[in-house]
C-alpha cells in the first residue's frame, strides 16, 4: 500500500493542474454556443477569432510587444550578467537587490510603481510604458539565465583574450557572447512568454491607443463565457506550450 | 587602476545597467513610498502637505474588512497549497531521477500559460450549469446544481489552482535535499516515524515551508483578476483596492499605502525564511 499511494495521490494533483486545460481545449472545439453542453465539433471560435478585426489588432501588437521586450531585455540582461559576473564596481550588492525586489515584490506593487513613474515623468501610455514595463519585469529571469550558464566557465579564456591584445569590448563579442548564447536564446524565449501571458502590470500601464491581448481577454471573461476565449486560450496554450519546449530543449542540448 | 578612457565597453555597460534600474526600479518604488505619505489630488494625482491619512484610511472598518477578508482567503490558499504541496513534494522526491524532472516540467508549463485563460477555465467547471455541476446531477449525486461560481471558496481554489506549483518547488528542493541517513539514523536511536517527523523531518523542510509561504501567501493578495472572474463583488482582494483606488478612485496616496503594507508583509516573510534558514546552519554545525 506505501508504494501506490503516493503515486496515486501525485496523479490526481496532476489531474487536478491539467482538467481545466483539458476542458478548455476540446471546447474550444465545440459547435455549440453554450460552454457546458457539447454540439459537435467545429472550427467556427477560431473562425470567428480571426473574422474579429479588433481581435486580430490585439493579436499583433502583442506579438509585437513580447518580440520586442524579449529582445531588449535580453540584451540588458545579458550586459547586467556580465557586469555582475565580470566587473568589479560599487554597490555591486545595491544592483543586485534591486533585481532581487522586481523578482520577489508582489506584482501589483511593480505595477503601480511603474505607472506612478509614467504619470509623473508624462510618458504617454502605450507602446512604449508596456515596453518599458515588460522589459523591467523580464530582466530578473535573463540574469539568473545567463548568470547560471557564466557560472560554470572557464575564467582562463577572458584572461587568455586579454593576453592576446583583445580589448574588452572585443573580448566579450569573441568569447563570452558564444559561450551564453544559449541562455540568451533561452532567456529570449522566457521573457517572451512572460510578456505576453502578463496581465498585472499590463493592466495598469497600458492605455486606449495600444490595446494587447490579455486585456482584451481580461475585459470578455469579465462579464461571462465566450467561445471565442476558448479557441484564444488554446491558441496560447500551444503557443507558450512550445516556446517552453523550445528553451529547455536548447538548454539541455547546450549543456552536452 | 582602470580609468574611465580606457574601458568604455565597461563604462557604457554600466551606465546602462545602472540607468534602467534607478529610473525603472528605484525611483518608481521612492515615489510610492512618497504618494503614501501625500494628499491626495485631483489634478496631479499627489500633492503637499505630508500626512498619514492615507494609513489611517486602512484602518476605515470599511476597507479593514475588506484586507482581513483578503487576508484570510490569502491564508486559506497558503493552507490548502501547503496541505496539498508537501505529501506531493514528499511523494515526488521519492521517486527516480529521470521521472523526477519530467514530472517538475509537467508542473511548471501551466506556469507558463496564460493565468487568466486557466482561471476562465475554472469558471467553466464551476459555474452553475458548469460541468461539475451536470457531472454531479447525471450522476443522481445532487438534485440541484450547487452555487460555486461567485463564493469564497471560488476564489480560494482559483488561487491555489494558480499558485500551488510555487508552494510545490521550494518544497521539493528541501525534500529532494533530504538525507536518508537522517531518516535512518532517528530511526536507530528508537524513534518512531511520527517522532521522526517531528522532530527531524519539519526542521529540516522548514526552511522549504517558508518559502511557499512567501511565495503564495503575497500574491494571494494581489492577484486581482482572480475575484473579477470567480469571486463575484463581495470577494475582493487587497490588489482589487489598489487597483480600484489606483486606476477607478485615483486616490494614490491610498493605494500606495496599501501596497506598502504588502511590501512589508514581504520583508517580515523574507526575513522570517532567512532566520529559519540561519537557524538550521547552526544546528548542522554543532
Amino acid at each position: 500500500m506505501t508504494r501506490w499511494l503516493p503515486r496515486v495521490y501525485l496523479v490526481l494533483v496532476y489531474l487536478m493542474l491539467y482538467v481545466p486545460i483539458g476542458v478548455l481545449v476540446v471546447f474550444s472545439f465545440n459547435d455549440s454556443r453554450s460552454g457546458y453542453t457539447w454540439g459537435g465539433l467545429s472550427l467556427r471560435w477560431y473562425q470567428s477569432l480571426f473574422h474579429n478585426n479588433a481581435m486580430v489588432e490585439a493579436m499583433w501588437n502583442s506579438l509585437w510587444l513580447a518580440l520586442s521586450a524579449a529582445t531588449v531585455s535580453t540584451i540588458i540582461g545579458a550586459l547586467t550578467a556580465l557586469a555582475l559576473h565580470r566587473y568589479r564596481f560599487r554597490a555591486k550588492k545595491v544592483l543586485n537587490g534591486m533585481l532581487f525586489v522586481v523578482m520577489m515584490s508582489p506584482e501589483i506593487v511593480l505595477a503601480i510603481s511603474l505607472l506612478a513613474l509614467f504619470l509623473l515623468v508624462g510618458i504617454q501610455l502605450g507602446y512604449l510604458s508596456l515596453l518599458l514595463a515588460h522589459v523591467t519585469f523580464c530582466l530578473p529571469f535573463v540574469v539568473i539565465t545567463v548568470m547560471a550558464r557564466l557560472s560554470g566557465f572557464d575564467e582562463s579564456l577572458p584572461e587568455a583574450a586579454r593576453d592576446l591584445g583583445a580589448s574588452d569590448f572585443t573580448m566579450t563579442r569573441t568569447v563570452l557572447i558564444p559561450v551564453i548564447m544559449p541562455a540568451l536564446l533561452a532567456g529570449w524565449l522566457l521573457g517572451f512568454t512572460l510578456s505576453l501571458d502578463d496581465v498585472v502590470v499590463s493592466t495598469f500601464v497600458s492605455g486606449p491607443s495600444y490595446e494587447i491581448l490579455p486585456l482584451r481577454i481580461y475585459s470578455m471573461v469579465r462579464v461571462g463565457l465566450k467561445p471565442e476565449v476558448n479557441a484564444l486560450g488554446t491558441l496560447l496554450l500551444v503557443f507558450s506550450l512550445v516556446m517552453l519546449m523550445l528553451s529547455q530543449w536548447i538548454l539541455i542540448r547546450s549543456k552536452r | 587602476m582602470p580609468s574611465v578612457t580606457r574601458q568604455p565597453f565597461r563604462t557604457a555597460v554600466l551606465v546602462l545597467v545602472w540607468g534602467w534600474l534607478l529610473f525603472l526600479v528605484l525611483a518608481p518604488n521612492l515615489l510610492v513610498v512618497g504618494a503614501s505619505v501625500m494628499t491626495r489630488d485631483p489634478g496631479t494625482f499627489i500633492a503637499l502637505p505630508l500626512n498619514l491619512d492615507a494609513y489611517r484610511q486602512l484602518f476605515d472598518p470599511l476597507y479593514l474588512e475588506v484586507f482581513l477578508h483578503s487576508l484570510y482567503m490569502a491564508a486559506m490558499t497558503t493552507l490548502v497549497c501547503l496541505l496539498v504541496g508537501y505529501p506531493f513534494a514528499w511523494a515526488l522526491s521519492k521517486l527516480g531521477k529521470q521521472r523526477q524532472l519530467l514530472l517538475i516540467f509537467l508542473l511548471i508549463v501551466p506556469f507558463w500559460t496564460n493565468s487568466l485563460v486557466r482561471t476562465y477555465a475554472l469558471k467553466m467547471l464551476l459555474a452553475t450549469n458548469g460541468l461539475i455541476n451536470s457531472a454531479l446531477m447525471s450522476l443522481g449525486w445532487i438534485d440541484e446544481p450547487i452555487q460555486m461560481l461567485y463564493t469564497e471558496g471560488a476564489v480560494i481554489i482559483g488561487l491555489v489552482y494558480l499558485l500551488l506549483p510555487f508552494m510545490i518547488l521550494p518544497l521539493y528542493s528541501v525534500f529532494d535535499d533530504l538525507r536518508q541517513e537522517l531518516l535512518m539514523a532517528s530511526h536507530d536511536l528508537g524513534a518512531g516515524r511520527l517522532a521522526t517527523f517531528i522532530h527531524v523531518i519539519v526542521p529540516l523542510t522548514l526552511p522549504g515551508v517558508l518559502a511557499g509561504v512567501m511565495l503564495v501567501l503575497l500574491p494571494a493578495m494581489g492577484l486581482f483578476f482572480v475575484p473579477d472572474i470567480l469571486g463575484g463583488s463581495r470577494n475582493l482582494l487587497v490588489g482589487n483596492v489598489i487597483k480600484n483606488q489606483f486606476l477607478d478612485a485615483r486616490n494614490w496616496p491610498f493605494g500606495a499605502a496599501a501596497s506598502i503594507v504588502l511590501t512589508i508583509t514581504m520583508a517580515i516573510l523574507m526575513l522570517a525564511h532567512r532566520l529559519s534558514k540561519q537557524r538550521l546552519g547552526e544546528g548542522g554545525a554543532g
